[in-house]
């Protein structure tokens, strides 16, 4: 077995046992390189231990001790080290209390918490969650460099000093914390899918990071809006082949080659659905889910069941008004009942001013009219639509759109 | 470790309310403050006057200078304060959610942190334990 497999497979746990044992994550991160440093050193001529993490935990807590002495001889915040480094050497009384399996629950949980900002808790998530480096983070988000490592700095700072806990929220608290998760979660996945700005319409690092990480929540804490947003994202992700032609023009839901959605990963996704709405106790991450599984089972766009999409938004927004819900309402109630009705009801949420700056609200708006054949009015929509996104595909398709009035 | 919760509060709203209200509020904090110092996470909690009476003080150069009403003119102003006791920033969390006031306005929670003299870390208050 070679040492870099070893290390993606089992860098993140070391990491996150040993930032409960050590109590500080930048001491157990250097402890953690070293750790593996001395693998590399002394694993081709003694052989792989049995159980590398368990070598490597151990090998990182010594490691932690030696990177505290060192610190402690110029940090006075760093008192009574000897003290802390025999709490450290021997783990046995709280490894017996909490359980090992738990330190990557209590890793995720720590770095969402919601007393951090919300950048800085992405940020944090990619980096020792995900084991992104600040550089990868920096390009994904299309941020410079010193701004992402400047968020992870005030967050890990934050943690120390305000003494966020490293622990699993308990069940009083759970959903509202699981809630932050997520939420963390599908902001790494929507700005690889839908990119906010720059030239590639996918980033498909990030949508793969977010799906690993909803992965690993459902291994870890299965409540039913945890199986809905992976099968939301499983969704959207099928579609990726579809979403953009060859030459890297945008296709919208209803254009796309069909043959070209993953139907394995749909299959995968649908069964995740069932399994959520089976509990009765589904959020909207489900509801969304289930929304994306009815377009996916479709065989052609008029032939999607466009009342059920309807009714399942319905459900989305007795969760909580939301305007961005409404306007995809308002594109199916089109769908359903015609472009006059769908635009009656996209004037009506624009008329309240919420989506004013919105460019999709736009964008649909111009797409009604250009169904109902009111080329001028579709043409001032998509050119309001263009002024405000500067994502460039997207820029393309509605200039294309415009083009073929 | 100690956090100091700082109420926030629209003094308008507040001058509004009710004598009944008022009277019911200030009864729950000081029933709160009971369970808390029996919970061992009361230091000290006080109520303040209105922002208009506060005085701000400046030495510049060994001169005092005095200036009349708060630091900082905003619509919520500090109406009180806790110093807790908690063990971890949950838990503070945990404490001020329950702050009669909270619901009607903003607590800030700030960790406290020592002070270091000649590298040794002490408590700012000199008030025995």
């Amino acid at each position: 077995m070679d040492i870099d497999q070893i290390y993606r497979a089992e860098s993140r746990r070391v990491l996150a046992t040993l930032i409960r044992q050590v109590g500080d994550f930048d001491v157990a991160e250097e402890a953690m390189h070293e750790a593996f440093v001395a693998a590399v050193e002394q694993w081709p001529a003694q052989g792989v231990p049995d159980n590398p993490r368990a070598w490597l935990v151990s090998t990182g807590r010594f490691k932690a001790i030696d990177v505290l002495r060192r610190r402690s001889k110029h940090d006075v915040s760093i008192e009574d080290v000897e003290g802390l480094a025999e709490s450290i050497a021997d783990p046995s009384a709280t490894e017996e209390r909490e359980g090992v399996e738990d330190d990557r629950l209590r890793l995720v949980f720590t770095c969402c918490h919601p007393a951090l900002a919300a950048e800085a808790q992405v940020a944090l998530t990619l980096r020792e969650v995900c084991g992104l480096t600040t550089e990868e983070i920096a390009r994904a988000f299309v941020v410079p460099a010193p701004t992402v490592a400047q968020r992870i700095v005030r967050a890990k700072s934050k943690i120390r000093d305000a003494r966020i806990p490293y622990e699993v929220p308990g069940r009083g608290e759970l959903a509202d914390r699981l809630d932050s998760v997520l939420r963390v979660i599908y902001l790494v996945f929507n700005e690889g899918y839908l990119a906010s700005s720059g030239e590639s319409l996918t980033r498909r690092d990030l949508c793969a990071e977010a799906i690993r990480l909803a992965r690993l929540l459902v291994e870890l804490l299965p409540e039913p809006d945890v199986l809905g947003l992976l099968a939301l994202m499983l969704l959207h992700d099928s579609r990726r082949a579809a979403r953009t032609s060859p030459g890297g023009e945008l296709v919208l839901l209803t254009e796309q080659d069909r043959s070209l959605w993953d139907r394995a990963q749909i299959a995968d996704a649908v069964r995740l659905v069932e399994a959520a709405l089976a509990t009765r106790a589904f959020g909207p991450y489900t509801i969304q889910a289930a929304i994306a599984a009815v377009h996916a089972e479709a065989p052609t766009a008029e032939a999607t069941d466009w009342a059920e999409i309807v009714a399942l938004y319905d459900v989305l927004l007795g969760f909580g008004a939301n305007p961005v819900v409404e306007l995809n309402r308002a594109v199916a109630v089109a769908m359903r009942d015609g472009a006059e009705k769908g635009l009656a009801a996209i004037d009506a949420i624009l008329a309240r001013g919420e989506l004013a700056e919105y460019h999709l609200a736009h964008a649909a708006r111009g797409d009604m009219h250009r169904r109902l054949g009111h080329a001028s009015q579709a043409a001032d929509a998509y050119r309001k639509a263009l002024e405000l996104t500067r994502q460039a595909p997207e820029r393309r398709f509605l200039e294309r759109r415009l083009a073929e009035l | 470790m100690r956090y100091l919760c700082l109420i926030y509060l629209d003094e308008k709203q507040m001058g509004a309310m009710p004598e009944g209200e008022v009277n019911a509020l200030n009864a729950r904090h000081l029933e709160l403050n009971e369970q808390l110092l029996r919970g061992g996470q009361f230091v000290e909690a006080e109520a303040l006057q209105p922002a208009a009476d506060t005085s701000c003080v400046r030495v510049r150069n060994g001169k005092v200078t005095l200036t009349d009403g708060p630091y900082m003119e905003t619509k919520e102003m500090v109406a009180g304060f806790y110093l807790i006791e908690a063990r971890d920033l949950n838990e503070a969390i945990s404490v001020a959610a329950k702050l009669p006031s909270a619901p009607l306005g903003t607590v800030e929670v700030r960790p406290c942190r020592d002070l270091t003299v000649d590298g040794v870390a002490r408590r700012a208050s000199s008030k025995p334990r």
